[in-house]
């Protein structure tokens, strides 16, 4: 990595730092989990790193398998995580109880 | 650059606007829902863009990777009860670990010999990282899942084992990142971090699982950031920076409502020196309630509150503390619910919970907000949660968990307080707020007690 990418890769890092802390501090407790669940499922966005080595290039048969369950378990993190999330985040929608009870007594 | 590289750039930009636009919309809970589109969107738009922007020359490990991450991911997302939701984190923090890990060995694998100081610096971050965080967060999983004991496990001379195994890791971190022919330093760091990650986690608690988890969250995120450096891609940079900050930002507020330091939940072991200290007795006696006197307690009150505590998700009783509560509603009775930062087992898991079950949110209050209303609230019923309303933290300068804030359900005219047995909560400490005068116990499984109370209110 030449000198200039570094110094630039340090300024996004500095500050998406100071960005996160800004917003996040923002998030009230009661979305904490949510905010878990989604900030989790964002950083499934290493599935595109995992995206290069399973399928990019000609590289040996190992790192295409290594790409591979890599790039399983961030699917399963981006489907998982952002489908949950939003479970959660529906129930939270919700205005008042609902009458008719839908609990569900398992 | 050819075209397509300008598209993917593009497509990268673009998701790194939606994501933080998403977690913008997370500060109210209308807002978040629209916010998480925005970020999926994001998602899409960068996994296409990459899968454009790059030459790829073979589909069927990713098409195959995809499709059964998709699958697995949508099983999940489906699938999951609300109450398994600190497990399923868990599990989701050791996968996007897992993956940033991978990424480090096969870029290693790849490239290792063409890599700058700096480059080989961030890719052993990285797979450090991303090893510990997998590990770490399986063995979290496996406590909350039950699948082994919550309690911590120790030994004699566990801090200077784990002290060892870190030195070593590092040492090998440094070795490889001054020989990166050196294919042995790089694996045994790699091997290191799985076993360090392992050692980390099993001594501590169940009840300190949400600084844990918050923790792990934040290593996960930063793996991710790291990733980011090694391939020189801005996107991954900020995801995982937004990741780990947010991580590192609940873990700071779970250990302020602990009154703990981060040193002292990971090297604490905090359970078990309190059953060394043998605590004194709190004395006296624990006064038991029948069903009917509560439930008439509760429907000629004006003003009750709820307390929800780790108790409630176990015996999955959000369902019947919220048909109580309408019942009680119903009479005219106000009804509250008092959610302590650290009430089971992630940050936010009681809200969550019962959101669920439809209690709407504007009856979900935090301590700052309460705690001024207990001294007029008439019951005050504490559901299966035990330290976050133990006076002992306020009053008793020796307590161990002396200077945790709490919920001061002890202010309130009468207790309640639902528990399955007459035993000790998690941490083992004496609660005396079990023995004063105003409060009354009612023992046996939440959900049933909970629901037998609102027949008995129905026939008040």
């Amino acid at each position: 990595m030449n000198p200039a990418v570094l110094i630039a890769s340090i300024y996004v890092f500095a500050l998406a730092a100071f960005l996160g802390y800004q917003v996040i501090s923002r998030v009230p407790p009661l979305l904490h989990t949510p905010l878990m669940s989604a900030t989790n499922a964002i950083s499934g966005i290493s599935l595109i790193g995992s995206l290069v080595l399973a399928g990019a290039v000609h590289y040996p048969l190992f790192a295409h398998i290594l790409g591979f369950v890599a790039v399983t378990t961030a699917t399963v993190n981006v489907v998982g995580g952002f489908g949950i999330t939003d479970r959660m985040l529906k129930m939270f929608g919700k205005r008042r109880p609902d009458a008719t009870a839908t609990a569900v007594h398992k | 650059m050819t075209i397509q590289t300008y598209f993917m750039e593009a497509t990268y930009l673009l998701a790194s606007i939606l994501f933080i636009l998403a977690l913008k919309g997370m500060s109210h809970p209308e807002t978040a829902r629209r916010g998480m589109f925005m970020a999926e969107a994001g998602m899409f738009a960068a996994i296409v863009g990459t899968l454009v922007g790059t030459q790829i020359v073979t589909w069927t490990w990713i098409i195959a990777g995809l499709s059964l991450g998709s699958i697995i991911g949508a099983w999940m997302a489906v699938t999951v009860p609300m109450t398994a939701m600190p497990q399923r984190t868990a599990l989701s923090h050791a996968f996007g670990a897992l993956a940033a890990a991978l990424v480090g060995v096969g870029e290693f694998v790849v490239k290792a010999a063409e890599m700058g100081t700096v480059t080989r610096g961030a890719l052993g971050f990285e797979v450090m990282l991303g090893a510990l965080t997998t590990t770490g967060s399986l063995i979290a999983a496996a406590k909350l899942q039950g699948v082994i004991g919550g309690k911590p496990i120790q030994f004699r001379g566990q801090n200077a084992v784990n002290l060892l195994i870190a030195l070593a890791m590092v040492s090998s971190f440094v070795l490889f990142w001054m020989h990166p022919e050196m294919v042995t330093a790089f694996y045994s760091m790699l091997g290191l971090a799985f076993v360090f990650g392992v050692m980390l986690v099993i001594p501590i608690g169940s009840a300190d699982m949400p600084v844990v988890m918050s923790l792990l969250n934040s290593y996960a995120g930063l793996a991710a950031a790291a990733t980011g450096f090694v391939l020189g891609n801005n996107v991954l940079i900020i995801a995982g920076t937004l990741d780990g900050f947010s991580g590192f930002i609940l873990s700071v507020l779970m250990c302020k409502a602990m009154n703990r330091s981060i040193t002292n939940v990971l090297f604490g072991g905090f359970g078990s020196v309190i059953a060394e200290a043998g605590q004194a007795s709190a004395g006296g006696v624990m006064r038991e309630i029948n069903l009917d006197d509560a439930a008439m307690q509760l429907a000629f009150a004006n003003r009750v509150v709820f307390v929800p505590g780790y108790g409630l998700a176990t015996a999955q009783a959000q369902h019947a503390v919220r048909e109580l509560a309408e019942l009680l509603q119903d009479r005219g009775v106000t009804v509250k619910y008092a959610i302590h930062p650290v009430a089971g087992r992630m940050p936010g898991h009681m809200n969550v919970l019962l959101a669920e079950a439809n209690v709407p949110y504007s009856a979900l209050y935090e301590m700052e907000q309460i705690n001024p209303e207990f001294p007029s609230t008439d019951v005050a019923v504490v559901i299966g949660a035990n330290d976050v309303v133990n006076p002992d933290a306020r009053d008793n300068p020796k307590s161990l968990i002396a200077g945790m804030p709490i919920l001061e359900v002890d202010r309130a005219k009468s207790v309640i307080v639902l528990k399955r047995g007459q035993g000790r909560g998690f941490s083992g400490l004496e609660n005396p707020l079990f023995f004063k005068s105003c409060t009354s116990m009612l023992y046996g499984d939440a959900k049933s007690t909970l629901s037998h109370l609102a027949q008995a209110v129905q026939r008040v």
